[in-house]
């Protein structure tokens, strides 16, 4: 079975890197399936989800945004922070949802709306990213 | 000549500075070994995007970003990192030689110089020599966020989005080993496309959803990852010099030491020497 490269890095550190015969994950337009021989492609991300699939095992990372470059024999994630999903602490993420959602419903005039509504939606990513782990377990 | 109290005293405080510059040399020594690690952790980051960039500037792109426009340039900013407490040696001064002289370069082809500085000692030499800074930013610490550069590199690359600079130029230490550090002055933008990166070839991307901001994240996102990283390189290479310079404080102290010693002990000598002639002589005037 064909392969292709995956790195994933963030800012800081080097998350993955590694073969996989199958990549997903969440473009700025939806989510994305890449194989080997994918046409290259260059697209955001949108906070949620990078799976690597390499025949029967799955690894899952969380991406809160970055880019994305496909060439047929190599993914690149470039992400401004990544985190393996088993990192992933749901009732931090839940708080982190909370505390956005406060935010956004007591707006006055020092809150910086679209601070508000990208932290909310980063954190409403990371639950989802837990949630569909724990559903597969 | 000296009295050996006098001498004595300053044997004490010469040795309690030793004490202070041993100290700090062994603190910059376990710094050094942090900051180096975040030099590392970092590497892969921007080894990468160099990469997905150098694809990018082979692609055929139906897009030209302005960063790799190459204008008539009649003004540049320096983008100038150093560190925010001294103590390290000449390592600020010998990366401000090299902007200014960069800058005097500049200058005589009819290219105005401006600043862009990170550290508290870049921000109080060009202070002092006068120049004109357009932005500002201290004290990030041993492990800089990223989030914090995000704004000063934004303030640059704003400049030359609105044509009030055409080059920008990126100045800072790299490290080379604990010994030495060399100052570099590179040419940010425009960048130069990959030299080998041969001729241009005939894909192309597909973008999601377009060139423009695409692109335009993207090399954003590089040369912030380029600033990023001159910061924490700057950063070990601060600690490196430092722990070099406490070193030889603390061994230069111990040269003085010894030598007070002597005179001390000279001194002492000559005092006993002094008085039994004054006893000898003495019990032959009786």
């Amino acid at each position: 079975m064909s392969t292709i490269k995956i790195n994933i890095v963030s800012s800081s550190e080097e998350i993955y890197s590694g073969e996989g015969t199958m990549v997903y994950a969440t473009g700025s337009l939806g989510e994305i399936g890449v194989a080997p021989g994918h046409t290259p492609l260059l697209t955001g991300l949108a906070p949620g989800p990078v799976r690597v699939v390499n025949g029967s095992e799955e690894e899952a990372f969380f991406c809160s945004g970055g880019f994305l470059e496909i060439q047929p024999d190599l993914v690149t994630v470039l992400s401004d922070t990544a985190e393996r999903a088993e990192n992933l602490d749901e009732a931090e993420a839940i708080k982190a949802k909370e505390a956005a959602e406060k935010d956004l419903a007591n707006q006055d005039a020092t809150l910086d709306y679209a601070k508000a509504a990208s932290q909310l939606a980063e954190a409403v990513a990371r639950l989802k990213t837990i949630q569909k782990l724990r559903k597969k377990q | 000549m000296a009295n050996t109290k006098e001498v004595r005293k300053q044997i004490a405080s010469i040795k309690g500075t030793q004490k202070i510059t041993s100290a700090m040399e062994m603190v910059a020594a376990s710094k050094m070994k942090k900051t180096q690690d975040g030099m590392l952790e970092g590497r892969p980051y921007s080894l990468k995007i160099k990469e997905v960039i150098s694809h990018i500037a082979s692609a055929s792109s139906e897009y030209n970003h302005p960063f790799y426009e190459e204008r008539k340039p009649k003004k540049a900013c320096f983008i100038v990192i150093s560190s925010d407490k001294g103590l390290c040696g000449g390592l600020n001064i010998n990366l401000f030689k090299q902007v200014i002289s960069k800058s005097a370069e500049l200058d005589a082809q009819g290219i105005e110089s401006t600043f862009a500085l990170v550290g508290t000692k870049a921000s109080g030499f060009f202070k002092s020599v006068g120049g004109k800074v357009v932005a500002v930013v201290e004290k990030l610490g041993d492990k800089p966020n990223p989030d914090d550069l995000i704004g000063f590199t934004k303030v640059v690359l704003d400049m030359h989005k609105n044509g009030d600079i055409d080059q920008a130029y990126l100045c800072s230490n790299s490290f080379v080993n604990t010994m030495t550090q060399q100052p570099k002055v590179e040419q940010l933008i425009p960048l130069s496309p990959e030299e080998d990166g041969g001729p241009k070839s005939q894909w192309d991307y597909i973008y999601e959803p377009e060139a423009k901001s695409l692109l335009d994240g993207l090399l954003t996102r590089y040369i912030e990852s380029l600033v990023y990283q001159a910061v924490v390189e700057n950063n070990a290479c601060e600690q490196a010099a430092k722990m070099i310079a406490m070193k030889n404080a603390t061994d230069n102290a111990g040269d003085l030491i010894k030598e007070l010693e002597l005179l001390y002990n000279n001194v002492r000598q000559a005092a006993i020497t002094q008085e039994l002639s004054e006893i000898v002589g003495g019990a032959a005037a009786v």
